[in-house]
């Protein structure tokens, strides 16, 4: 069982064991996207929730990512200045775009889970 | 649009057959990718030979004795020395000088010209020709008949040739009727990519049976209309509607090249095309603004409608044009620039989610053309 958590906008949660959550881009996002060439990454600051923290641009299009709670970034991955071809290659690993601390503690646990992004994934490719 | 007003082209159940993504496109629906992707799509593109179906575009035969000199009133473009085989860039123009539509014009020989248009404008154009030339030619569309496959690439030769050797002979801009696989098509040495390669008119009714003959080729991949953007505009070749309208003249969109010299002001068939006198008192006086190229200076992409800046923050223009080049492998743009700042190398900044990149003015191709002429 995946300890992810999910938005309905397409990124993954990660509850770190200092309290701090890692977000990235789902693998379903990334493919819809197609080919990633830059990603325009937040400032350390707090985010209101749906705040468009960073921005992703594929080939064809540019994208928002947006803040999946409250919360202040601590860190971006530096890794996508120079290669934001990982966040098509490794979007659950090496292709994470930030770390934050939550407003609310609790919650990361609200949204949804892999059962029920997978039936998200579902109803999407179905529609 | 709804999907269900969209239009098929005659290669759309093979788009799906090969896992295409679909988007709507001038009123079809047009494979703007397939599973390989984008960038694998234009790389491979550059590398070996793609197949683009380009069967949305408007393809038109113009036949009479006096086809050229007609249609010589609605573009700036020399057609009547047109030699037959050739093909020719052109545009037709408005009473203001405004480009209605660009367009490609062959000489098939036997009073006949073979025009290619673009697909959002097709009815319009055939509406323009029926108007101004039916005195004085037939004016025959072939939308619903023909299809329009493009094979592009350095390998694009090679694979061709297999099914006809004599292609392998012909330059850029050149046009001939050839049969393949026993269909009668008409191939012009030409594309939209910058790369060596061919445009093939072919009957609807063949045109599966064609693309499929050669995507078994080992050269051939099927390339969507997303690689055909980022290598058009690597290439520095304009897309209608976007880089050039109704309200931009030839010589804003910095197309005097494509005027041709017998033609212009001090030519022996000048002038007697719509727009004339605005074009000529341009080339003569300068124009406010043009089209330049512009490389961002940072990897941002900067897409279509950025504001350009000065450095005092003025705005100076509009990005008409831009993303993101897989073979230059950094962000590109063409842009409309005050004329002050249209020299190579002038620094410019585009206001990208209300930040400026810094951006230089390039001279085109950003990528070199690789055209065969023998």
């Amino acid at each position: 069982m995946s300890d992810l958590r999910f938005t309905e906008d397409h990124e993954w949660l990660r509850a770190e064991a200092d309290g701090s959550v890692t977000v990235g881009i789902t693998a379903f996002a990334q493919n819809a996207l197609g080919d990633v060439v830059f990603v325009q990454l937040p400032e350390l600051q707090a985010y209101d929730k749906g705040a468009e923290a960073a921005t992703v641009e594929s080939v064809k299009a540019a994208s928002g990512v947006y803040m999946p709670l409250d919360g202040e970034v601590l860190e971006v991955n530096p890794a996508l200045d120079s290669s934001p071809e990982l966040v098509n290659e490794d979007p659950l690993g090496r292709g994470w775009f930030l770390r934050f601390k939550p407003a609310d503690a609790t919650a990361v646990d609200q949204l949804l889970d892999q059962d029920a992004y997978d039936r998200l994934i579902k109803a999407n490719t179905e529609a | 649009m709804s999907t269900e007003h969209l239009l098929n082209t005659p290669l759309h159940a093979l788009h799906l057959e090969l896992g295409a993504r679909m988007v709507p496109f001038a009123g079809y629906d047009m494979p703007v990718q397939y599973p390989l992707g984008v960038m694998k799509e234009h790389q491979h593109t550059r590398e070996q030979a793609g197949l683009f179906d380009v069967s949305h575009m408007g393809q038109i035969l113009l036949t009479g004795a006096d086809a050229a000199k007609a249609l010589e009133t609605l573009v700036p473009v020399d057609i009547i020395d047109l030699p037959v085989g050739m093909q020719r860039y052109a545009m037709f123009t408005n009473e203001q000088g405004g480009i209605l539509d660009d367009l490609m014009v062959a000489n098939l020989g036997n009073d006949q010209l073979f025009l290619v248009v673009n697909a959002a404008c097709k009815d319009q154009d055939l509406a323009h020709l029926r108007k101004h030339l039916s005195a004085h030619c037939d004016i025959q569309p072939l939308f619903e008949e023909r299809a329009l496959l493009a094979l592009q690439g350095p390998a694009a030769v090679d694979v061709l040739q297999r099914l006809a050797p004599e292609v392998a002979k012909m330059t850029f801009m050149q046009f001939a009727p050839v049969t393949l696989l026993g269909v009668d098509c008409y191939v012009s040495r030409s594309g939209y990519t910058g790369e060596d390669g061919f445009e093939i008119s072919v009957p609807a009714a063949n045109a599966e049976a064609l693309a499929r003959h050669l995507l078994a080729e080992p050269e051939v991949q099927a390339i969507g209309l997303g690689a055909r953007d980022s290598l058009r505009l690597e290439a520095g070749l304009c897309l209608y509607g976007h880089d050039m309208n109704e309200k931009t003249t030839p010589i804003e969109a910095s197309l005097l090249w494509a005027i041709s010299k017998t033609r212009r002001a001090d030519g022996p068939r000048a002038g007697g095309f719509p727009g004339a006198e605005q074009i000529f008192a341009q080339q003569q006086n300068g124009v406010a603004q043009k089209r330049v190229g512009l490389l961002p200076q940072e990897r941002t992409p900067v897409r279509e409608g950025a504001e350009v800046v000065d450095k005092d923050g003025k705005v100076i223009g509009r990005v008409c044009s831009g993303g993101f080049g897989p073979t230059l492998g950094a962000p590109l743009a063409m842009a409309y620039l005050d004329i002050a700042h249209t020299a190579v190398d002038s620094d410019v900044w585009a206001i990208v989610r209300g930040k400026t990149v810094p951006m230089k003015v390039s001279k085109m191709p950003f990528v070199a053309q690789r055209y065969y002429r023998g």
